[in-house]
């Protein structure tokens, strides 16, 4: 007789609080309350990163020096998405990018609105979309736009 | 190196979508029991059998964690020390070779498990990023690699058709490998027509859902010329991580890679890898990693991934065959990925390939990735002798 593979269904499912650490905090205190994208600089190796984080991982430096780098930015790559997975924000299709900002020199993947997908470039300049009402993560940036 | 490791006996069970008839100890077993076999070893205390365990595979993917508790029963593992390596199946070869290298251990079993068809791959994979700055966009590697294949192509002007053609040549090799999963005779225009994920990535550009094991035996150089008339030596190894934030590095390049091969050339006494490699065996998620990893590996200049596969080189019967056994595109899972390249390389070496069997191999090398965008590398070089 066939018999189908028995299988006990299981979902883990577990609450986490990441503290988003030393720099993260005030850098996304100041997105939410002033929309102000910030990241850290290393003046050793004279490299301003963002996301910020507390060492530099080339010199291995303490980081302290948080610094704007701004909203506007350049795509240096992009996806445009036409599929579906349960971790997707939104129906496709959407667009992925990285973008450096203008006052960083490594680059936040984020998404891209406001233009048809298909139009979207490497090295198309873009600007940040604030949420109205902004929570303090990553998401406050709604997504970047043609500038 | 005053000690010399060997790979002395490899097994894999046939990688299949769906493995719904068994657990992962009843999997990783199936290809644990065939090494016992061919080599006749035990798992006993006085210095004639196994002496340890290495596994790999991931808590996140296995819903369990400390994944490899469950499988302690068939590793050997009753009352005797495994431990797990959570990254590709290479970095679980390269840390029993440390192993036995050091001389804490002489004869060291290595296995790795994976079951994909248990959860969906894009919740686990989107776990892997910073919770705080690249998680809430909902990146998986697919996307990741979207973004990495588009900046590559972009700055390199590598095609879509390049790309497919590694699809092509990996299922074409696929059909001489009886434990490759999904063997297919395509064109580059049926790659160019499957659906569009995330672009430029196709359907036929990813590797399919995979569930798979794989064990081997390694052992100190006295115990190898003893367990196996034809063992294949680990020559060379090395492993290099990059950074954890995506857009820390320009994704047209792979500097891990090129650092991990370096570290493995220089051990194994490899000055002109396109002259003293036989073949290789690297793992391609997706078709454009291939021509990315043949660039770091040094079978190439820098952007020239692309013309290396339009040469036929890469082919078999080419000068440098790339994924005879089909690679990962042909389908195997997460973890056991680079192991699986390994076992082939040990074959090719030892002339037990079949009918993918290329002529005069006598140094090969197998290469395991994990992490968005080929973040950690290992490669192992094997040779004859
Ligand atoms: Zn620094």
């Amino acid at each position: 007789m066939r018999q189908e593979p028995f299988v006990v269904p299981g979902k883990l499912v577990v609450p986490y609080r990441y503290f988003v650490g030393r720099l993260a905090s005030k850098a996304l205190i100041a997105l939410r309350d002033d929309k102000k994208v910030m990241g850290v600089r290393c003046p050793t190796c004279n490299l301003t990163y963002m996301p910020p984080r507390s060492t530099c991982g080339r010199c291995f430096s303490k980081l302290e020096e948080l610094v704007e780098v701004g909203d506007k930015g350049t795509v240096l790559t992009y996806t445009v998405v036409y599929h579906k997975e349960p971790v997707h924000p939104m129906e496709p299709p959407f667009v992925y990018g990285l973008i450096k900002l203008d006052g960083a020199d490594t680059a936040l993947p984020h998404f891209i609105g406001e233009v048809e997908p298909e139009k979207v470039s490497i090295g198309m300049k873009v600007q940040a979309v604030f949420k109205d009402k902004r929570e303090g993560n990553i998401l406050d940036i709604k997504y970047f736009k043609p500038q | 190196m005053a000690e010399r490791v060997a790979v002395v006996s490899v097994a894999q069970t046939k990688y299949h979508q769906n493995r719904g008839d068994v657990r992962e100890a009843e999997l990783a077993y199936e290809a644990i029991e065939q090494v016992l076999q061919e080599t006749g070893l035990k798992f006993v205390e006085d210095g004639t059998g196994i002496d340890a365990t290495v596994s790999c595979s991931h808590d996140h993917w296995d819903g369990q964690t400390i994944s490899d508790i469950k499988i302690g029963d068939v590793a050997g593992a009753h009352l005797r020390p495994e431990e797990k390596v959570a990254e590709d199946g290479t970095h679980a070869v390269y840390y029993a070779m440390l192993q036995i290298l050091s001389g804490h251990h002489d004869v060291v079993l290595v296995v790795s498990h994976m079951k994909e068809s248990q959860t969906v791959r894009s919740m686990i994979e989107n776990a892997a990023f910073d919770p705080v700055y690249q998680r809430l966009i909902g990146l998986d590697f697919l996307t990741a690699a979207a973004l990495q294949a588009r900046r590559y192509m972009y700055k390199y002007g590598i095609t879509e058709e390049q790309c497919a053609k590694v699809v092509v040549k990996n299922r074409k090799n696929a059909q001489n490998n009886p434990y490759a999963q999904a063997p297919m005779g395509l064109t580059v225009e049926d790659v160019l027509r499957s659906p569009m994920l995330s672009s430029p990535i196709r359907q036929l550009d990813a590797k399919p859902v995979s569930d798979g094991a794989c064990a081997m035996i390694l052992a100190k150089e006295e115990k190898a010329k003893r367990l196996s008339d034809k063992p294949a030596w680990i020559k060379g190894a090395g492993s290099c991580y990059d950074a954890f934030y995506l857009g820390d590095r320009d994704l047209a390049d792979c500097q891990s890679l090129m650092l991990a091969a370096k570290q493995a050339y220089d051990m194994a006494g490899i000055g002109d890898p396109r002259k003293e490699i036989d073949l290789a065996e690297v793992s391609e998620y997706y078709s454009y990693q291939e021509l990315l990893w043949m660039e770091g590996l040094g079978f190439c200049d820098r952007g020239e991934g692309g013309k290396l596969i339009d040469s036929g080189v890469t082919q078999m019967g080419g000068r440098l065959p790339l994924n005879p056994s089909g690679g990962l595109l042909s389908g195997r899972p997460f973890a056991v990925g680079g192991m699986a390249a390994v076992a082939e390389a040990v074959l090719q070496l030892r002339g037990e390939a079949g009918a993918r069997q290329l002529p005069d191999v006598s140094t090969a090398l197998a290469h395991g990735v994990t992490g968005p965008c080929g973040q950690l590398q290992c490669v192992l070089v094997l040779g004859k002798d």
